[in-house]
């Protein structure tokens, strides 16, 4: 599956880090970086993940 | 008979969803007074009142789960007798359900001084927040009753659009509760060198003005004047509707750690604002907490109660294991907290300096019970990991 993160959106809380910690992660600088191309099996925790975003910054197809 | 689940939030529909992942078929039916699906409000004191944000854009994402949802949207729900599990709508209109899921949430506190009721703006809908902005947008100053959470982002917001802004408040320090007094004190500078006027520590006695509010006047007789003005002094849960039911309704709805509501024997769960609980990490105290992360988390443990106490089964009860968050964002400046510092009795600076990026670490007694960073996310989360294993 496509994991998109919206950076305009974006205010690196690192919240969704804490779901699905393989597939994003925040830099030393606080950035938030993240694997645009997740395996299936990981679809429930990165829902998970865009479900806590504060910004509600995370799209998955 | 469905599900009911009352109030239209973000704990509605997690609650929704978390039913139907916990293997309920059954019907599903929420009732809100709100004419919007759910949405994010944390936008709605900063980029809604800056850029004028429609519900749309703010709607969270509906997954395939809840697609056979039905909404009752724009009517609340008057009464609930418990004995014949009915719901009595604003409209009249009656819904027989089988379980029922609180999710009223809050609404803001009204202060009761006298003077004009007209020109009083609150904000916590996504209606307030475009009618705040209406008002701003033809206006120079803000007067803002109150320095909490929203009392400070609005000022903020406010104030990076151009209007002069002043704010009132009976607390000493903005977000004192939150903050603890020394770090309150460090936000005021940081809004006082935007150009924000405080009056603190002193109440308002009246609303001035004729037909619309246009002023207060505080309790050492000042008055201050303003184009706008936002009462911002908290909160107040939406318990009336639940009354005659023998439950304990002082401030929202008791609940054990499965979220099931305490005092009732039908299968019933409140989520979100309304749901008072002990948090287990803390202490056995329950606490109602209104930050964004709990209707997510106290959902997704409703929905697996309700659809176990439908199927007959006993729910399971693990201690609360959730860590309350917040964030603020004001000016640049992006605040985030992990905890309950509020629960402190003293405090320690663990990163940086009082007026640049930091970390402050809260304490009761020996223990940590919060921490809270401005700018400083990457030294701020490994504290979240700590505070989830001190139990």
């Amino acid at each position: 599956m496509k994991v998109v993160v919206d950076m305009a959106k974006c205010q690196h809380y690192g919240q969704c880090c804490f779901e699905a910690e393989d597939v994003f992660q925040l830099d030393d600088d606080g950035k938030l970086n993240y694997a645009p191309d997740v395996d299936e099996s990981r679809r429930s925790a990165v829902e998970s993940a865009a479900d806590v975003c504060p910004m509600q910054a995370i799209t998955i197809d | 008979m469905p599900v009911a689940i009352v109030g239209g939030g973000l704990g509605a529909l997690r609650t929704a969803e978390s039913l139907v992942s916990a293997g309920y078929f059954g019907e599903i039916v929420i009732v809100s007074d709100e004419l919007h699906h759910p949405y994010n409000r944390p936008p709605l004191s900063k980029e809604a009142l800056k850029n004028g944000i429609e519900a749309e854009s703010l709607a969270f994402k509906r997954k395939p789960s809840t697609e056979s949802v039905t909404w009752i949207l724009g009517d609340g729900v008057e009464h609930v007798s418990f004995d014949s599990r009915t719901l009595t709508l604003i409209s009249g209109r009656e819904i027989v359900f089988d379980g029922l899921a609180i999710a009223t949430g809050i609404r803001p506190r009204r202060l009761r001084s006298p003077g004009p009721t007209n020109g009083r703006h609150t904000l916590r809908t996504v209606d307030d927040a475009k009618s705040l902005r209406r008002s701003l947008q033809n206006s120079d100053s803000l007067l803002v009753v109150g320095a909490g959470f929203i009392g400070c982002e609005v000022a903020a917001t406010a104030r990076s659009l151009g209007l002069s802004v002043q704010v009132v408040a009976i607390d000493e320090q903005p977000m004192i509760n939150p903050l603890g007094r020394e770090l309150a004190s460090e936000l005021r500078r940081r809004h006082e060198a935007k150009g924000i006027e405080f009056h603190l520590g002193i109440g308002v006695d009246a609303f001035l003005g004729d037909e619309f509010a246009t002023g207060v006047r505080l309790a050492d007789g000042s008055e201050h004047f303003s184009d706008v003005i936002l009462e911002a002094i908290g909160s107040t849960p939406n318990t009336e509707w639940l009354v005659g039911n023998g439950l304990d309704l002082s401030d929202g709805v008791t609940v054990d750690a499965s979220m099931r509501v305490l005092g009732t024997d039908i299968p019933a769960v409140a989520v979100g604002d309304i749901a008072k609980y002990p948090h287990e990490l803390f202490d056995e105290n329950p606490r109602r907490i209104e930050h964004w992360n709990l209707p997510t988390e106290t959902g997704r443990r409703a929905g697996k109660t309700l659809a176990a106490l439908l199927a007959g089964e006993t729910p399971i009860v693990e201690p609360v294991n959730f860590i309350p968050t917040f964030w603020s964002d004001q000016y640049e400046y992006n605040i985030q907290s992990f905890g309950i510092p509020g629960l402190a009795d003293g405090q320690r600076l663990s990163f940086g300096g009082w007026d640049g990026p930091l970390v402050v670490e809260y304490f009761r007694g020996e223990s940590l019970v919060g921490v809270v960073g401005i700018d400083s996310v990457p030294q701020l989360v490994p504290y979240r990991n700590v505070l989830m294993k001190r139990a």
